[in-house]
């Protein structure tokens, strides 16, 4: 307990006096991207199922996050359990971000631009999403998903960058859109997320966005009744260019991106007609 | 805004140069070369400055030069204190007119950047950025499967004051925010929009090719960082000497929910792969016309007809940014009936059945790969309970996946 009353100060949370450990957890340095586990879902046994050959000093570790652990533990013991504190808290946090209320949590995070912004210039400062590359952990580091142009980043902090990426799964952004598509982000035009990413976005380049796209869904993203069968038509694209001029071996790339684009358009089109 | 600060911190420093410029007049001899700052140039003490990494020095010969300065000197206020102050030149006694240091100071560094624009593209200036690239000093690519390819410097706009300066990916060719707000108060055009893709024309050793196979080998190809270092198999060469010569990172994310590739199908599903796809060799990027359209073997021979055509109305943006035009094009050439018009994408669909298998199978890179490598679509019917079904899915699954581990 005095440990954790250390810890507070050096990391400089000032406002409530975390009283838990996942409190103490959440509002230390680098731990931004997690959100908080809620304490009955912890306790639920059954949501644990398999941790315990992941984590060694498995009780203790739960015992830790949960405040219930004797003051009685060693304190050599203390300093590796912080650790495999951590990892369960990841581990379970992996798990709690793909039920509905983690979901629900995570959306807030994710509307205040917790995650960050995308670094592509096209994508106006879209909010990210945190994922993994795999499952397991000690494998991957955490990147960040991008919903507009469905690629993957490295967090621009390093203190982000060491976080592991199985502490939020390769499931999360993808389930996330699907429970959620009114967040699904639009291919142009501003973000539609809060103020902060307007503000982000104000640039010559969110002129432009708005002349190509008078007729975009609003600034509420994709909607649900709304196809997506052609939205990369309207995505843009930067054209590296010589004094005006468009590259060759560049733009024939190009070129035969949008042919496949376009096939992939025509193949869903086709698809939505049979359907509807 | 953030330029507004850094022009005041500027300030600050500038107050202290001028001290520099002074003093070595009247205390020649000893003291100046005590101090290391002393024998600092205005352009030296520029490109140190915090924010100006990615500029490198312009050689005053290049400067002094008038025919590389064409045009600028009405682009430029206080056009002769700007230039005195960049080449470190003792000003006039009527210098003393100008009320406020900070104004001429703006206007050196707005000439420092526009000569640099154009420094830049020479052989001397190409030479001075392939020495900072090949350090690493403009960072790398923050795209995760581009691996760390260096990236440059670039402008969206010739044009002072209208964007900041961003980071040019050869390997994905799309741009970046730098990823410090340092550079937020760099204008884009000190560094213009043809500098880049110049640079890799001169370099093509650095620039990744537009075709990429992915490596045979399958379990190791889990790792991008593996696949890259196995380049050691065989020199890479592209059959277009005047392309890029590197080995592209080729790599395209796949989303995945539980392990199943979100189908296409999915209204949440992959709509972007395109952007970062390669085809797998360079012949395949001759199956698309200079429109955009895929060449069929019956088409071919309208192609050559067209011939004289083709010259006559090329545009570089006609084939990719104009649909509309790519509609008319179609129906004069082939007279077709007008329900076919809307289905032009349709055919394209059914001429390469082959390369469209590929790119869903082997091009992308299993992020968590399920032994059997099943596909299914995931749909869930109505928004509540699905969320219901999905938690009781993932209650089952963790047995599976501690297994794996």
């Amino acid at each position: 307990m005095i440990r954790r009353a250390v810890e507070d100060i050096s990391t400089g949370s000032d406002s409530d006096y975390s009283s838990t450990w996942i409190s103490w957890f959440l509002s230390s340095k680098g731990n931004e991207y997690f959100c908080e586990v809620d304490e009955d879902f912890i306790l639920d046994r059954f949501n644990l199922t398999g941790l315990n050959n992941e984590v060694a000093n498995y009780a203790q570790a739960l015992d830790l996050i949960t405040d219930q652990l004797d003051d009685e533990v060693q304190d050599e013991l203390r300093g590796s359990l912080d650790v495999q504190a951590r990892l369960l808290y990841g581990l379970i946090h992996a798990r709690w971000i793909v039920t509905a209320r983690g979901l629900a949590k995570m959306v807030e995070k994710y509307k205040r631009g917790d995650f960050g912004r995308c670094p592509r210039v096209l994508c106006q400062s879209q909010s990210l999403l945190p994922v993994g590359l795999i499952d397991v952990p000690y494998e991957k580091s955490v990147k960040l998903y991008c919903g507009r142009c469905e690629d993957l980043y490295s967090p621009k902090s390093s203190r982000h960058g060491s976080i592991d990426g199985a502490y939020f799964g390769t499931t999360f952004p993808h389930l996330l859109y699907l429970v959620y598509p009114t967040l699904i982000p639009p291919k142009t035009g501003p973000p539609a997320d809060g103020p902060a990413g307007a503000a982000a976005a104000e640039g010559k380049t969110r002129r432009r966005g708005r002349e190509e796209l008078p007729d975009v869904t609003g600034t509420e993203g994709v909607g649900e009744g709304i196809s997506t069968a052609s939205v990369a038509l309207k995505a843009e694209r930067y054209r590296p260019r010589i004094y005006g001029f468009q590259l060759n071996e560049t733009a024939k790339l190009q070129r035969w991106q949008e042919a496949m684009r376009d096939k992939q358009v025509a193949r869903l089109e086709e698809l939505e007609e049979r359907g509807s | 805004m953030s330029r507004q600060g850094q022009a005041d911190v500027e300030e600050d420093i500038i107050s202290g140069g001028d001290e520099v410029m002074e003093e070595p007049e009247e205390q020649e001899d000893g003291y100046t070369s005590s101090t290391p700052t002393s024998t600092l140039t205005w352009i030296s003490w520029f490109c140190s400055l915090p924010g100006h990494e990615y500029f490198c020095e312009v050689t005053e010969d290049f400067i002094e030069d008038d025919f590389n300065l064409t045009g600028l000197n009405s682009m430029v206020p206080f056009w002769k204190e700007a230039m005195e102050m960049v080449l470190d030149v003792e000003p006039d006694e009527d210098a003393a007119k100008i009320p406020d240091v900070s104004i001429v100071e703006s206007s050196a560094e707005m000439l420092y950047g526009l000569v640099h624009q154009r420094y830049i593209l020479g052989r001397a200036g190409q030479q001075a950025m392939v020495d900072k690239y090949e350090s690493g000093i403009f960072g790398s690519c923050p795209r995760v499967y581009c691996v760390g390819c260096n990236v440059v410097p670039c402008g969206r706009s010739d044009l002072p004051g209208i964007d900041t300066v961003k980071l040019f990916c050869p390997n994905c060719n799309d741009i970046y925010v730098p990823p410090s707000s340092r550079f937020q108060g760099v204008d884009g055009a000190f560094f213009g929009t043809t500098f880049a893709h110049l640079f890799f024309q001169n370099y093509r050793e650095s620039a990744p090719a537009p075709f990429w196979k992915a490596p045979a080998s399958g379990g190791s190809s889990l790792s991008p960082r593996s696949s890259a270092s196995s380049s050691r198999s065989s020199p890479f060469v592209n059959p277009n000497p005047y392309g890029g010569q590197k080995r592209a990172a080729g790599y395209v994310y796949v989303p995945r929910i539980y392990g199943f590739k979100v189908s296409e199908r999915a209204k949440c599903g992959p709509r972007m792969q395109w952007l970062r796809l390669r085809p797998e060799t360079p012949a395949q990027l001759d199956m698309v016309d200079w429109r955009g359209r895929w060449i069929d073997e019956d088409e071919y021979e309208d192609d050559e007809d067209e011939q004289d055509r083709r010259m006559e109305d090329f545009d570089p943006d006609a084939a990719d940014e104009d649909d509309d035009e790519e509609e008319e094009d179609e129906d004069e050439e082939d007279g077709a009936p007008p329900g076919q018009q809307q289905q032009h994408g349709q055919r394209h669909a059914d001429s390469i059945p082959t390369v469209r298998s590929v790119a869903h199978s082997v091009r992308t890179l299993p992020t968590a790969p399920r032994p059997d490598g099943a596909v299914a679509v995931i749909s869930l019917p109505g928004t509540g309970g699905g969320k219901v079904k999905m938690v009781r899915q993932w209650n089952t699954r963790p047995p599976a996946l501690t297994g794996a581990a």
